[in-house]
């Protein structure tokens, strides 16, 4: 547990955004009242949506399966509340679009417990087992990808992993639900983390956690298991901490090869959070129906850390949290520095929601945008070592192709040469059309 | 629940404190000191003719930027940089001419604040020197009144200026070039030498760019290669004949270290990679000792970093940098 020799934790590049997380470091997580109804989209999930299994009319009761999962890298949806399916029909999704989902209408006076159900000792499950009872349970990675977890839990042969890691960085700005599960149940995590450490047959696990959160360091350390070989690592507090390869090159100074996933360096990264939902599901054998969502910032009266139902909509958040402030303008579904600023306070929080900021009217960042000055702060920021100016002039000039060469697809969007940009040019905004439109020239509808 | 007009922006939705005209305006407030130097050792007259170069400036930007533009800061930067490459006793009217060129021609007709491609100061200062070589370089001796004109500074536009009252002297280099005759290394420092109204002063200029260079409002490394460079093969000639200037005269003398602290290091005409700045200004250097050495000009630092200037696309272009997660690839076209 011991450093040897005081090793900086960290990964080259990179911002430090100011982290506004005493909103709600300290804010114990609290349990809401459910909605009075829940809203589930089908795509939830990176993969292939979800294909429904019900029909309007039908009575669900929390934890059921609405939706199957449609091949390998897709899992089931599930009720996350007892009551009625009302339609399966579009409905406003975060990214923007009116997306397949199934709104249920919950049961006023019902106890929302769940079906009961087998809960299986995780101990005498083989690794297969396992594996496909976490798919069963619909868990996905909750840090905001949400990249079906049993994917990431099932590596091919040719690929031995070696190690575990578990992000617990949070490096966005303002979002404390990792923050405050690894406070608050970090036996829950220890316990996830055993599951796929058993799953995956590894031997060796690091928790890595950013220095801001000393609270949840002691946690996570003083429930470290004796009988397996896991340390927890203090981080370095820079954005993004929390990116899977930036996490890799900071613990293990490996480095993922361009174009290649982390397990082709023989690793794991699950967030903290979903190995808390994997405790839960081998704990209660309930499915991922419910989540810790962080709302904050300066446009909701009470900040709060939240356990919510998949399918709450952002008005029943804002109104558990005493509503929107005066100076509300910019309603964010996930962290500042990578989330969705969303059109309508009916869309619900899915799955990999891990916070819903509404950002006050003096946190806006100023809208009017220069020419670029070639001052060379995006390049400096990149944690990716790409020419943000360079790819930002093509992108302008709509050159996606030449783009391609300077190899725009190792661009992650995290945001940090839009942030650093003293000419307010949206650079990641640029490259995320570029992006998507290199993937209409390569598959062609 | 009172429902807020929703803004709908794309990612990042925070951003750092810097902004383009708040980085230029520092430029422009870290020069103030600059100016009240020159002013020191050049009295009015050195007001005058700054103030003439940024009235040229503003007024081209004025008149043919895309409107809006005099906000930002650049223009006024130019026109003040220009100011402080010319000598006190210049014609108002030419330091106006020049402000204009600069801001038309080298900035303006590019495409305005970014698209440049040399820095429009210099360009400016070059079609001065190109178009009234005498007036630029006669330089008014040091001392005398603060509110005596240090020359013809109100002479009417294409007459010839007659300077009656005024002595001139010749700068630091000019004495090493044609003299051989050395100036003490504190005049140097200090900036009580002849010479145009920036290049007295190294100190100040250090101390002023200094604090941009904290700030990242200036790439640190170009000014550290030009220094490195110009220090390094200075003391090298003067150890091998002692006819050359040692590194220090070099350092001071001239415009090196305005040109070193505020030409080379204008954001939108150098490098943007780390290392495409250490070579920016390695050449910067080794051009400008190449230029005062064996060159027929006995100053440099104008042509040598205008020559380097043409060059950074290209700079750029090789010094990519490797991108995470791949090998390093040399010579990528």
């Amino acid at each position: 547990m011991m450093m040897l020799w005081n090793r900086r934790l960290q990964f080259r590049h990179g911002v430090h955004p100011p982290d506004h997380k005493e909103l709600t470091a300290e804010v114990p997580i609290r349990r809401l009242p459910y909605p009075d109804e829940v809203v589930l989209p089908l795509r939830q999930h990176t993969g292939k949506p979800a294909r429904v299994t019900v029909k309007p009319g039908d009575h669900v009761e929390r934890g059921d399966v609405v939706a199957e999962p449609d091949g390998w890298v897709s899992v089931p949806i599930h009720a996350s509340a007892t009551g009625t399916v009302e339609s399966v029909d579009p409905w406003p999704h975060p990214d923007g679009s009116w997306s397949p989902a199934v709104r249920i209408a919950v049961e006023r006076y019902s106890a929302q417990a769940a079906r009961a159900r087998l809960v299986p000792e995780w101990q005498t499950l083989s690794p297969a087992e396992l594996i496909a009872a976490i798919r069963d349970a619909g868990v996905v990675g909750l840090g905001g990808a949400a990249f079906p977890t049993h994917v990431k839990l099932s590596p091919p042969k040719e690929q031995p992993i070696d190690t575990v890691l578990i992000n617990g960085c949070e490096c966005e700005p303002y979002l404390t639900t990792d923050h405050r599960t690894m406070v608050e149940y970090p036996e829950r995590v220890q316990l996830g983390l055993r599951i796929m450490m058993r799953a995956l047959g590894v031997k060796r696990a690091v928790i890595g956690v950013e220095k801001n959160k000393p609270d949840a360091i002691a946690a996570i350390r003083a429930t470290v298991p004796a009988d397996v070989d896991v340390t927890v690592e203090a981080l370095t507090v820079k954005y993004p901490q929390g990116a899977e390869k930036m996490l890799i090159t900071s613990l293990l100074g490996r480095e993922v090869p361009s174009g290649k996933l982390p397990m082709h360096v023989g690793v794991v990264v699950q967030n903290v959070a979903s190995a808390a939902t994997i405790a839960e599901v081998f704990d209660t054998g309930l499915p991922l129906v419910e989540r810790i969502v962080t709302v904050t910032g300066r446009g909701v009266r009470r900040p709060s850390n939240l356990i919510v139902p998949v399918g709450t909509k952002i008005r029943d958040l804002v109104a558990a949290c005493g509503g929107f402030t005066e100076d509300a303008r910019e309603v964010i579904f996930g962290g500042p520095m990578m989330g969705l600023a969303q059109a309508n306070l009916d869309t619900p929080v899915l799955k990999g929601t891990s916070g819903v900021v509404v950002l006050g009217e003096a946190e806006i960042k100023p809208r009017r945008s220069y020419p670029c000055i070639r001052c060379g702060h995006c390049l400096a920021a990149c944690p990716v070592f790409l020419n943000p100016q360079l790819l930002g002039q093509l992108a302008m000039k709509g050159r996606y192709q030449d783009m391609e060469a300077h190899h725009l697809a190792d661009c992650m969007l995290c945001g940090c040469c839009g942030y650093t940009c003293p000419s307010n040019i949206p650079l990641p905004q640029l490259f995320a059309l570029a992006k998507s439109a290199a993937r209409r020239v390569k598959a062609p509808a | 629940m009172k429902t807020p007009e929703l803004l709908i922006t794309a990612s990042p939705h925070l951003a750092a404190g810097d902004s383009t005209p708040k980085i230029m305006w520092h430029v422009v407030g870290s020069l103030v000191p600059v100016i009240a130097v020159s002013s020191w050792f050049f009295g009015i007259s050195a007001l005058l003719v700054v103030g003439a170069a940024l009235a040229g400036a503003l007024v081209t930007e004025r008149a043919c930027g895309q409107g809006g533009t005099l906000a930002d800061g650049s223009a006024a930067i130019t026109g003040i940089l220009l100011g402080l490459t010319l000598p006190a006793g210049l014609p108002l009217w030419m330091a106006f001419l020049g402000g204009a060129f600069a801001i038309g021609v080298g900035k303006i007709m590019f495409g305005g604040l970014g698209q440049n491609i040399f820095n429009p100061a210099l360009l400016g200062r070059a079609f001065l020197q190109a178009a009234f070589p005498a007036a630029l370089t006669t330089f008014p001796a040091m001392g005398g009144p603060w509110w005596q004109f240090r020359g013809d500074n109100f002479a009417l536009p294409f007459l010839s200026p007659h300077a009656p009252d005024t002595v001139t002297a010749a700068t630091a280099l000019g004495r090493m070039k044609f003299e051989h005759a050395g100036t003490p290394l504190w005049d140097l420092v200090l900036g009580s030498t002849p010479g145009s109204l920036g290049e007295t002063s190294g100190l100040v200029i250090l101390l002023c760019g200094g604090y941009l260079a904290l700030r990242n409002y200036l790439n640190w490394r170009v000014p550290a290669g030009i220094f490195a460079t110009v220090a390094v093969l200075a003391a090298a000639l003067h150890a091998i004949d002692a006819k050359y200037p040692d590194a220090t005269f070099m350092l001071f003398s001239g415009g090196l270290m305005l040109g070193a602290m505020y030409m080379a290091t204008d954001l939108v005409t150098t490098p943007v990679t780390n290392a495409g700045c250490w070579i920016f200004g390695a050449s910067v250097g080794l051009l400008v000792v190449v230029i005062r050495v064996w060159g027929g000009l006995n100053e440099g630092v104008m042509y040598a970093i205008l020559l380097m200037n043409a060059l950074v696309p290209y700079l750029n272009q090789w010094t990519e940098p490797r991108v995470f997660g791949l090998k390093p690839s040399r010579g990528r076209a």
